[in-house]
């Protein structure tokens, strides 16, 4: 069942493949953006209650989706690492961990813009907003660990192991300051079927939603060709690349 | 030697790390007078107001708690990293669990419970509500030890590290945040006369789910960094 996978455990492979992968994810995630945030930013209708300043959604609600499915994707990664010792998991835990970072960062930096107008201030200790914050500093201990270590083989597997502590810790983190604070407005997009606003204002969303997730995998790619590249820079088949991309 | 059962194992590790904590008794003082320290900044900080600081004090002794217990932790498993007698033990057929519970039962000992000791002193000088002082008494009984069982994953993690010492706050104290949620909640709910069994029961959930997993997540990092 598994067998069509075991050609992508040579780095090589893996690494022509994330190459060919590349263009394909970053034109679709900048066609899906530039019409979507067109759309979203100028055409969908402002909303009643929270006028213009509620177009923030369009960036602030995919990036607070995605940081946690980054996370979630880098944790797998790590596992599939450390039982299945998988190197090129490693690889790619690497290579997502400082783009979580960034989207999180994001989240954060949009919801206090967004916060200002709607709540009248920059942050509030909200559940989701401290949850949020710790997601931030979980990544930010991943990659200082990650990057503590001089051998990339040890590294990866230590940062693994402290993003599978934070994976399970993550939902008690989430909960705990769910009850001990909460503001935050309870969740629009997320409840499957009938979503809880109107169509013209969704649709953007969505296309935001998936450019953004296709840009993740883009920058993903580049990272994980380069996390590649400098774990096997050794090997004659990087200094042929390298050789042949100089002449 | 794989003669020896598990609890002899244990037994024999615990004594082992007690008695070389034993004869450098100035290393096991520092974290105690650190959070001794640290409380006492606090007045002198915001202000001697009694009714101020006894708002305050639980959160101010759980963090002052949470900063003692990192600051010795970098030396759990530092000294048996350098001698190589951590090579010895992963090496060894006993599980690397049980060595792994032993040493960070003897980290609790030596640290977690001097502080749940002196904390008492220390609520009365932030004039900490007399309902309070067993709520007090129980969140540190059942949350310190699952400071040092998270921390233990820190440190492991950290040990090959040449200046790990701030690496590891940063990668630990994200994962104290609900314990420090929980334990300081209770003792506010015990100020007011209301029952905080709840938030109890939660600190004794982590303290076991971190009894049972830390372990293991501790031996897998120190396989890591051992290399």
């Amino acid at each position: 069942m598994w067998k069509w996978l075991h050609p992508y455990a040579n780095p090589e492979v893996s690494y022509h493949f994330a190459g060919k992968l590349k263009p394909w994810l970053g034109l679709s995630s900048a066609l899906l953006l530039t019409v979507g945030l067109i759309w979203a930013l100028l055409f969908a209708p402002a909303d009643y209650q929270q006028g213009e300043s509620f177009r923030i959604f369009y960036i602030h609600v995919p990036s607070a989706i995605l940081s946690m499915s980054i996370y979630l994707a880098m944790a797998i990664a790590a596992l599939s690492s450390l039982v299945w010792q998988v190197r090129l998991a490693d690889a790619s835990a690497a290579a997502l961990a400082p783009i979580g970072a960034v989207f999180t960062a994001i989240a954060l930096l949009t919801g206090a813009a967004w916060g200002k107008p709607m709540w009248g201030t920059w942050w509030v200790w909200d559940a989701r907003l401290t949850s949020e914050l710790i997601l931030l500093f979980l990544y930010l201990g991943v990659i200082a660990l990650h990057n503590a270590f001089d051998d990339k083989q040890m590294a990866g597997k230590a940062a693994g192991i402290l993003a599978l502590v934070g994976v399970i810790n993550l939902p008690i983190i989430k909960y705990s300051v769910e009850w001990w604070n909460t503001l935050h407005q309870g969740p629009t997009v997320s409840k499957l079927g009938a979503p809880a606003m109107a169509s013209e204002m969704y649709w953007p969303f969505v296309l935001c939603f998936f450019g953004f997730a296709l840009l993740v995998g883009a920058v993903a790619c580049v990272r994980f060709q380069t996390e590649i590249i400098t774990r096997n820079k050794m090997r004659p088949w990087v200094r042929n690349l390298v050789t042949s991309e100089v002449n | 030697m794989s003669s020896l059962s598990y609890r002899q194992t244990f037994a024999l590790v615990l004594k082992r790390d007690l008695t070389i904590a034993f004869r450098h008794k100035d290393e096991m003082l520092n974290p105690l007078l650190f959070f001794i320290i640290v409380v006492t900044l606090f007045p002198l900080g915001i202000g001697p107001q009694a009714n101020t600081l006894a708002k305050i004090a639980p959160g101010i002794i759980w963090v002052s708690a949470l900063l003692a217990t990192l600051l010795s932790l970098d030396r759990l498993f530092k000294a048996d990293h350098n001698d190589g007698s951590l090579e010895q033990m992963l090496i060894s057929p006993q599980p690397l669990f049980i060595f792994t519970l032993a040493k960070i039962t003897a980290h609790w000992l030596l640290t977690g419970l001097p502080l749940i000791l002196v904390a008492p002193i220390l609520a009365a000088l932030l004039y900490l509500p007399e309902q309070s002082y067993s709520a007090l008494f129980l969140t540190l009984l059942l949350g310190t030890p699952v400071l040092s069982f998270m921390g233990a994953i820190g440190a492991a993690l950290t040990v090959g590290v040449k200046k790990g010492g701030v690496l590891l706050s940063l990668i630990v104290l994200p994962l104290y945040i609900p314990v420090l949620i929980f334990a300081t909640s209770a003792i506010d709910t015990a100020s007011l006369n209301l029952p905080y069994n709840g938030q109890l029961a939660i600190i004794a959930a982590l303290f076991f789910g971190s009894l049972t997993l830390a372990p293991f997540a501790v031996g897998a990092a120190l396989k890591v960094s051992t290399n």
